[in-house]
């Protein structure tokens, strides 16, 4: 563990080239450290992100997360996600001009090992898995509870999201690591399986571990949804997963 | 369940925010995650002011948002019984009544 962190909100050049913040942390030392980029959830950019990227720098990794709705301007978390809903959120083009800036900011910090992976919750985790497919230079991809990799009908499809992520899993080339609670909705356990069966056919690296007891947001320690026990089983399977495919 | 299905309505009004009262122009409704209220799944509702930003937002048990939804129609039954001939109805009449605060937008789903 590093228990001497540096820890600040930085500039990064995001989508469209576009100066854009986000909060950078990091163990001091010499490194090299191993890189993560942190995506937040469609609610915002709000202090489960800050606590995430701190962890990750706890454990001896660079993290940074990326504000998503830096458009949006200033203000609580949560009143600039209900901005950005009402626009219907960002598109996956800027998210993965956004990622590509954030990975490119972390492979440039001295001490850097190099290696980059990507996590998130949620809609988070449906954007990990499509940065699997779209960014060729990642090194690992965390879908935590990702809705809609798979549509079940193309009227979940429009213009900020016009493809869904399954579609772009045949260019995945880098591991991917799925953790699921058997008890959610979106996805429920027959997406998750289905994802699967796509992966497995074609011949892509992953790991899929699914909760019993738990449903989606099983990480959230602010939520009903909360589940001790399969949370922290989820990071050691997170870190071991990192450690395998960063180090 | 991250079905951020969006409803997006105008209205007319005011509420009070974070400060003070402001006017209300839109309503955005959505039943998925709420920030506040202790469920998975809440039905939310910002009333906003769309020049300011403003916002006040509630989040509603699926069941209290449907047992407000028969609520806010007695009242308003009940009111229009007993306010009919006021200036407001003739107003609201003159406007077009309630029926122009028409659904301006469907905001498809998204993640």
């Amino acid at each position: 563990m590093y228990r001497n962190l540096v820890c600040k909100e930085v500039l990064y050049q995001g989508h469209g080239n576009q100066t854009k913040n986000a909060y950078f942390a990091a163990p001091e030392g010499p490194g090299p450290f191993p890189a993560v980029v942190f995506i937040h959830h469609l609610p915002g950019w709000n202090e489960v992100c800050i606590e995430t990227v701190r962890r990750f720098a706890h454990h001896g990794y660079m993290a940074i997360s990326m504000n998503l709705y830096s458009a949006y301007g200033e203000g609580d978390a949560d009143d600039i996600g209900a901005r950005a809903r009402a626009d219907g959120g960002v598109s996956d083009e800027q998210m993965l001009g956004d990622v590509a800036g954030a990975a490119a900011y972390l492979r440039a910090q001295a001490g850097a090992n190099g290696k980059v992976g990507v996590m998130g919750y949620c809609s988070g985790g449906r954007q990990a898995f499509l940065c699997a497919g779209r960014l060729p230079d990642l090194d690992a991809a965390i879908d935590c509870w990702g809705g809609r990799v798979m549509v079940k009908d193309a009227s979940a499809l429009n213009a900020n999201q016009p493809v869904a992520p399954i579609d772009y899993a045949k260019d995945i080339n880098c591991p991917l690591l799925g953790l699921f609670g058997n008890d959610d909705k979106e996805p429920d356990p027959d997406q998750v399986n289905k994802t699967e069966e796509i992966l497995k056919a074609l011949g892509k690296t992953y790991e899929f571990h699914r909760y019993d007891g738990a449903g989606h947001a099983f990480f959230d320690w602010s939520r009903p949804s909360y589940r001790p026990e399969q949370a922290m089983d989820g990071w050691k399977k997170i870190f071991a997963f990192l450690g395998k495919h960063l180090a | 369940m991250c079905s951020y299905i969006t409803e997006i309505v105008a209205i007319s009004g005011s509420g009070k925010g974070r400060n003070d009262w402001t006017t209300l122009d839109k309503a955005v409704i959505y039943y998925d995650h709420p920030v506040h209220a202790p469920f998975d799944h809440a039905l939310n509702i910002d009333f906003t002011n769309s020049v300011t930003n403003e916002r006040v937002a509630v989040e509603l048990s699926a069941q209290s948002a449907r047992d407000l939804i028969a609520r806010i129609e007695a009242a308003l039954n009940s009111g229009d019984s007993v306010h009919l001939g006021s200036q407001d109805a003739i107003r609201e009449k003159l406007a077009g009544g309630r029926q122009a605060d028409r659904m301006i937008e469907h905001v498809p789903p998204f993640i």
